[in-house]
């Protein structure tokens, strides 16, 4: 679905007279391939490239060096760009500046619009979009009035609409409180379950990705941990230095094999945490 | 602070006139401006208003949520007023009090022109109190759409009107929240000379200048996400079709010009 | 904690938005409550809670449509008691305060506060480069434009910029929103330190359970206007069910308490941090061994 072969994207600074100061690399010769239906998280802390990566897959950005494959196209060609974007639909941070429309249906349908597909098959589509992501009963509803999480779930609508095959979350939860976060993120896992569509989620909230198939910890422009996310939680020490979190249970094991206490590495969930204990308590 | 504005907003019921087609709907409260410049006297007046009362009730906009809408133009009112009713020279001095007078004919004509431009925003707050700006949009792009051919930009035009809207709110809760923000640093919005309150807004300009820009920056991206690339091949989810109702809309305030234009003859 | 003196006192509080249209809404409803000196305060609530509009109340951008707010027993509505004295005693930090910067430079704009105090310009100087240090911006930073920042360097010169004003309570809204798990422990670790250091009466709303059970040392809960719960986080936190039946929820280690105890583990259910949990459960599979 998304291969990437030595993607490298610089970018210069400049004085202000507008000469090349100094010039940075936001990605490193990034190779990564990802398989159709995947749920991958990419995990990294502001500045480490992950939304530099997202804006590649969708073609917003375009490598200055290696190349990127999308279904097979690469970004690069411009007659494929429509295609990319149409195929690898991409949701941001802020819900509010994503929103195109003042009716939510009229905004999900802004992308088929876009296609110049006709108007019953858009109809279809609105509808079959926004009932995915459980909006239908605010179709006619002006987006400043819904909650953070209903904003998202329609931006998310709004990407479903155009049929892609993969979705590319950047940090889609960000602004939200914690119950917005719950809804978006059980819309896009169930999105990812019974539409088969690839997901890509970027986030620095890691109880967001311990659902997810596969979890990319990104650092400095590079792919720094690649794995499931058992096996990148069990490095619990590699993950803290780099500045990032655990879950808490994660954590607490952790704290538990260091006291002396034989837990497993592998628990990232309260329940796994409680039938690890109950079989140590047994003992 | 700043939410208190209701004139034209749009009221989301569903009625006969929320149904019609918005382009009926624009050049209908077109031609009834025009037509209101058309009304000979009073008498003109009554024959408008009792057809606005009509289109209210059938629009069920509650008459009290219009009226409200009026009170952003009180001032302006008070001004049309005072300006007929003082300088309006005549025959029939009521009062006079050294270069001002009062005439009869002053009082007869800010009347008038009171009434001239309250039925007028009554009128057209009804356009938009019972089209979503969506629709609006719509009507305006398609209306414009034959003058494409001499450059005028239809659907960029449409666009910008559907994105101006989308955002007015969004920026007036942000305009309000910096203001709140400086306020908790001690600005100062209340007090002191014209200069004074001038440079005082700076704190709240510029802050709400780089937040526009980095929307606008945002939403553009989101835009391109999506595929948008200009008015061409693009189609529409609702695709603006007249309906029986819409030509019988045509003929009812074609009637009003009528009358106005035989009233004026007689 | 110090001494038990009230700083803000709110007596009876009622705030109507929109009073008297059909878009009428209560969002606070008789509230009574009181701040003590030198407490660090969370509060917690839902998004429409009224969380929000209880902060703008504490320091008087809101008028309340009935009762009394008391700073230090005064009526800080009292046509003799100057709005601007209060905002600078009592310094909010609204969320996002990034949003508000809009000096050339980040000296500049910590100054805006001190300034509008009338404060003299050795004073202005001096307090813009002792909060600048606290927020951990190095002088070599002065001269830049804010906007030139990263995002969680900007929300640090926005909290110096209140913290300038060298307030007795400061009030802080999310001030973790959006930012990475590093740039969230640094602001943190400055308020905890602002806390410690200086004594400051500390109230952070969050939506951070784990946050909020890690800092403060009492817990405020609103729902729909109302205070639903005050007490200490391990008193509060005791009310699962009651919680997410309002849309909340516990730390983590706190659920895990719970299923523990469900499984036969003789585990106390107060138990919010991770430290605290390895200690009880040592003790627990310890035994065994």
């Amino acid at each position: 679905m998304v291969v990437a072969q030595g993607l490298t994207y610089e970018y210069h600074i400049r004085d202000e007279q507008g000469k090349v100061e100094q010039t940075e690399q936001a990605l490193k010769s990034i190779n990564l391939s990802i398989e159709k239906g995947q749920f991958v998280a990419i995990l990294g802390h502001n500045g480490s490239g992950k939304s530099t990566l997202a804006k590649h897959m969708n073609a917003l950005l375009f490598p200055t060096g290696g190349t990127l494959w999308i279904k097979g196209m690469d970004t690069q060609d411009e007659d494929k760009l429509w295609d990319i974007r149409q195929s690898a639909g991409m949701v941001f941070q802020n819900p509010d500046n994503q929103i195109i429309a003042t009716i939510v249906e009229e905004d999900v349908a802004f992308g088929p619009e876009n296609l110049g597909i006709s108007s019953p098959e858009i109809r279809k589509r609105v509808d079959d979009s926004l009932r995915a992501v459980q909006m239908t009963e605010y179709q006619g509803h002006a987006p400043h009035l819904l909650s953070g999480g209903q904003k998202q779930r329609v931006a998310i609508a709004g990407v479903l609409a155009m049929k892609p095959e993969c979705i590319i979350l950047d940090e889609p939860t960000a602004m939200l409180d914690p119950s917005g976060r719950k809804e978006v993120l059980d819309t896009v896992y169930q999105l990812n379950q019974k539409e088969k569509i690839t997901t890509i989620l970027i986030t620095h909230y890691m109880e967001e990705v311990i659902r997810a198939h596969r979890v990319i910890v990104m650092e400095q422009g590079e792919i720094v941990m690649d794995g499931t996310p058992k096996e990148i939680f069990k490095q619990v020490e590699v993950l803290k230095q780099l500045g990032l979190d655990v879950p808490q249970v994660t954590e607490l094991a952790y704290m538990l094999r260091k006291e002396g206490i034989p837990i497993s590495d592998e628990i990232l969930t309260i329940e796994e945490m409680v039938e690890s204990l109950c079989q140590l308590k047994q003992k | 602070m700043l939410r208190n504005i209701t004139i034209g907003q749009y009221y989301p019921v569903d009625s006969y006139i929320h149904n019609l087609d918005p382009r009926v709907k624009i050049m209908g409260t077109f031609v009834y401006i025009i037509s209101l410049f058309l009304v000979p006297n009073f008498i003109g007046y009554g024959i408008v208003l009792l057809f606005l009362w009509m289109l209210i009730r059938i629009s069920k906009v509650p008459f009290s949520y219009i009226v409200r809408g009026l009170k952003s133009i009180i001032m302006i009112l008070i001004f049309t007023l005072g300006l007929n009713v003082f300088l309006t020279p005549g025959e029939h001095v009521l009062f006079q009090w050294k270069f001002i007078q009062v005439t009869g004919e002053g009082i007869y004509i800010a009347l008038f022109m009171g009434v001239r431009l309250i039925l007028l925003i009554m009128g057209s707050s009804l356009l938009t109190l019972t089209t979503s700006p969506i629709q609006l949009t719509d009507g305006i792009e398609n209306l414009l759409s034959p003058f494409k051919k001499i450059g005028v930009p239809s659907h960029e035009i449409a666009m910008m009107m559907t994105i101006a809207l989308r955002f007015i709110p969004i920026l007036l809760e942000e305009t309000d929240k910096i203001m709140k923000a400086q306020m908790a640093r001690g600005a100062d919005f209340e007090s002191g000379g014209f200069i004074k309150r001038a440079k005082s807004l700076i704190p709240i300009l510029i802050p709400l200048f780089i937040s526009a820009f980095r929307r606008a920056d945002e939403l553009a991206l989101a835009m391109e996400a999506r595929c948008y690339r200009g008015g061409e091949n693009r189609t529409r989810l609702k695709q603006l079709a007249m309906k029986k109702e819409d030509y019988k809309a045509i003929v009812i305030i074609g009637s009003l010009v009528i009358a106005l234009v035989l009233l004026r003859m007689v | 904690m110090s001494a038990k003196t009230k700083i803000i006192e709110l007596n009876k509080v009622s705030h109507l938005y929109s009073a008297g249209t059909p878009f009428e809404k209560e969002a606070l409803k008789d509230i009574n409550l009181s701040i003590y000196q030198g407490e660090f305060v969370g509060i917690i609530g839902h998004t429409g809670s009224g969380k929000s509009t209880l902060m703008q109340h504490f320091n008087g951008l809101l008028k309340p449509t009935s009762g009394t707010v008391l700073f230090k027993g005064k009526d800080i509505h009292h046509e003799e008691v100057n709005k601007k004295t209060i905002r600078q005693k009592i310094g909010l930090v609204f969320q996002y305060p990034e949003h508000q910067l809009f000096e050339m430079t980040i000296f500049e704009d910590v100054a805006f506060g001190p300034k509008n105090m009338g404060l003299s310009e050795e004073e202005i100087k001096q307090r813009v480069e002792e909060s600048l240090k606290i927020v951990g911006i190095g002088p070599e930073l002065y001269e830049k434009s804010p906007f030139e920042l990263s995002g969680g360097q900007k929300r640090r010169v926005a909290i110096a910029g209140v913290v300038a004003m060298q307030p007795e309570v400061l009030i802080l809204d999310e001030p973790t929103a959006g930012l990475d798990p590093r740039g969230r422990d640094e602001i943190l670790a400055e308020i905890q330190n602002l806390h410690e250091t200086l004594g400051i009466t500390i109230i952070l709303v969050s939506h951070s359970m784990e946050d909020i059970a890690r800092f403060v040392d009492r817990l405020i809960v609103m729902h729909r206007g109302d205070v639903a719960f005050d007490g200490t986080p391990k008193e509060v936190f005791l009310h699962v069910k009651e919680l997410e039946q309002i849309g909340l929820a516990v730390p983590q280690i706190t659920y895990l308490m719970h299923q523990l105890k469900a499984r036969g583990f003789n585990v106390p259910l107060d138990v919010l941090t991770i430290e605290e949990a390895v200690q009880v459960i040592r003790s627990q599979v310890g035994i065994q061994k």
